[in-house]
């Protein structure tokens, strides 16, 4: 019995895992767009870009997940099949926007003489970028992402509302059969990926405590 | 022809503020020039703009025979071309800017070994024009002009850390520096680029009075290797004793512009004589014992 619920919690949490590390690998490089989009000098942008990331930051991410399968059904009669794709559509749109939010604090808090530095020294503004800024704003965000990451790894829990089987979706389904404990047993599976996670952040901040910023 | 010549710069901030009034001035190669001023007369807006950090509105600038600046010309000026201007001029800021993620000899190289890898690309260019060359020639002598290039970067970032005696850092990051050894380094990047005009912008204003001595010896030693330096400051004593030529701004204007000793000794204009003893007053009350 405890083998059995194991196992089946065990292929729940495996679809966890899938839209957790689809959502960190999309999120992360869009949301850095995001962010260049709500710190560009081109007021129209800036205007759109923070807009959407007011929308996404202000409403629910389980309504967001309802609105991205259920939505195009209901208003222009496109049913969505794929409850996994709404699902890491709805995660990813909501994640750049935290992420960028993150970055944006990042790179603004990067003081004016770098880039001037950078400049006397006849570089360019990407090899400014990417040589003297990004590990900087690197060592700025870990503490801040390390949060937002850990909360990613819970959330993946709100895809049950459309009926994706991830784990607490299959724990739940036990329950329904009048087995209550392996609902509990799921935190076990969050507690030790958490843990992992935990590690490796700490090892990152590590590496980088080579340096102040 | 004078090295540098600066002509009627001009410029002002977009609320209205007319910082640099008509500057002019001229100055010879090996000449140091120190700007001194009280605070918002427009020195630091000059040297940045001679750096090309701030645009000014109006003006030419002249240096070594070559226009670098020209508010009356149309030529469009790219990003490349810009970068090419201003490695003319090295600068050294208040607050050092080392980047903090380089060690001290990683910090002087990085400028350097960037614009190594745009030459290794121009000189792999030329190889490959070459059609007397084979593959295995080609791929030889760009290997062996890379090892030399790269050494000689080192070799000049190691030569400059003993110019300003910080061999035994050389591994060491900026967090571990105290603020003087920190703009010594910082002059050593801004000497990497062998730049024609190195600026200095109140180099020992963030630093503790104890430590501005080892910063200024270091500049006063790179007097005698003939360089061209301006220096924005606040050290009356230091600007006396190593400027060939003195500027006094005040409100936007070159009040007075000439000698060390003219400008020191046989001030001409109220406002500068005004400038001088207030400054002198104020190392006179640091002095002072303070009673409670």
């Amino acid at each position: 019995m405890f083998l059995e619920v194991t196992l089946d919690l065990l292929q729940g949490f495996g679809t966890t895992c899938l839209i957790f590390i689809l959502t960190l690998v999309l999120a992360l490089p869009l949301g850095l767009i995001v962010a260049f989009g709500a710190m560009s000098s081109f007021k129209p942008l800036k205007i759109v870009v923070k807009t959407i990331i007011w929308i996404i930051r202000g409403t629910p991410l389980m309504l967001q997940v309802m609105l991205v399968y259920y939505g195009p059904a209901l208003m222009f009669n496109i049913p969505v099949t794929e409850r996994f794709i709404a699902v890491i559509i709805a995660f990813v749109i909501n994640y750049a926007c935290y992420f960028a939010e993150i970055y944006r604090g990042g790179i603004e808090s990067i003081t004016k003489g770098q880039y001037e530095a950078g400049k006397v020294l006849g570089m360019t503004k990407s090899q400014i970028f990417f040589r003297v800024i990004l590990v900087q704003v690197i060592k700025r965000i870990i503490p801040p992402m390390s949060n937002e990451i850990i909360t990613l790894v819970k959330d993946t829990s709100l895809a049950r509302v459309i009926m994706l089987a991830e784990i607490l979706k299959n724990a739940q389904d036990w329950a329904a059969k009048g087995f209550i404990w392996p609902v509990f047993y799921t935190g076990v599976f969050y507690l030790l990926f958490v843990g992992l996670l935990t590690i490796i952040f700490n090892r990152i901040e590590k590496k980088l405590s080579y340096f102040k910023v | 022809m004078a090295f540098l010549e600066i002509c009627n710069y001009d410029k002002t901030f977009k609320d209205g503020f007319h910082v640099l009034n008509d500057i002019n001035f001229t100055l010879e190669k090996g000449e140091v020039l120190s700007i001194i001023g009280s605070s918002g007369s427009g020195k630091t807006t000059l040297l940045r703009s001679l750096n090309f950090l701030i645009p000014v509105d109006n003006g030419k600038m002249m240096l070594d025979g070559e226009v670098l600046f020209d508010s009356a010309s149309n030529e469009k000026v790219t990003e490349k071309t810009l970068r090419d201007k201003r490695l003319n001029f090295g600068l050294v800021f208040q607050s050092f800017n080392l980047f903090p993620q380089y060690s001290v000899i990683g910090n002087i190289m990085l400028a350097p070994s960037l614009i190594l890898k745009e030459k290794i690309k121009t000189y792999k260019a030329q190889l490959k024009a070459d059609k007397t060359l084979s593959k295995s020639e080609r791929k030889a002598l760009l290997s062996s002009f890379k090892v030399a290039e790269k050494a000689k970067i080192e070799t000049d970032a190691l030569e400059l850390l003993k110019t300003v005696d910080l061999l035994n850092k050389k591994d060491a990051y900026p967090c571990d520096l105290s603020g003087g050894q920190c703009q010594r380094v910082a002059i050593a990047r801004a000497l990497a680029m062998k730049p024609k005009v190195l600026c200095f912008d109140e180099p020992t204003s963030a630093l503790d009075p104890e430590l501005t001595g080892e910063v200024l010896r270091v500049i006063r030693s790179l007097k005698g290797e003939d360089r061209t330096m301006i220096i924005v400051t606040h050290e009356m004593g230091f600007a006396k004793n190593v400027s060939d030529k003195v500027l006094f701004m005040s409100d936007g204007l070159i009040e007075e512009f000439g000698s060390a000793e003219e400008i020191f000794d046989n001030p001409k204009s109220e406002k500068l004589k005004n400038f001088l003893s207030s400054v002198s007053n104020k190392d006179g009350d640091t002095t002072q014992p303070v009673n409670e």
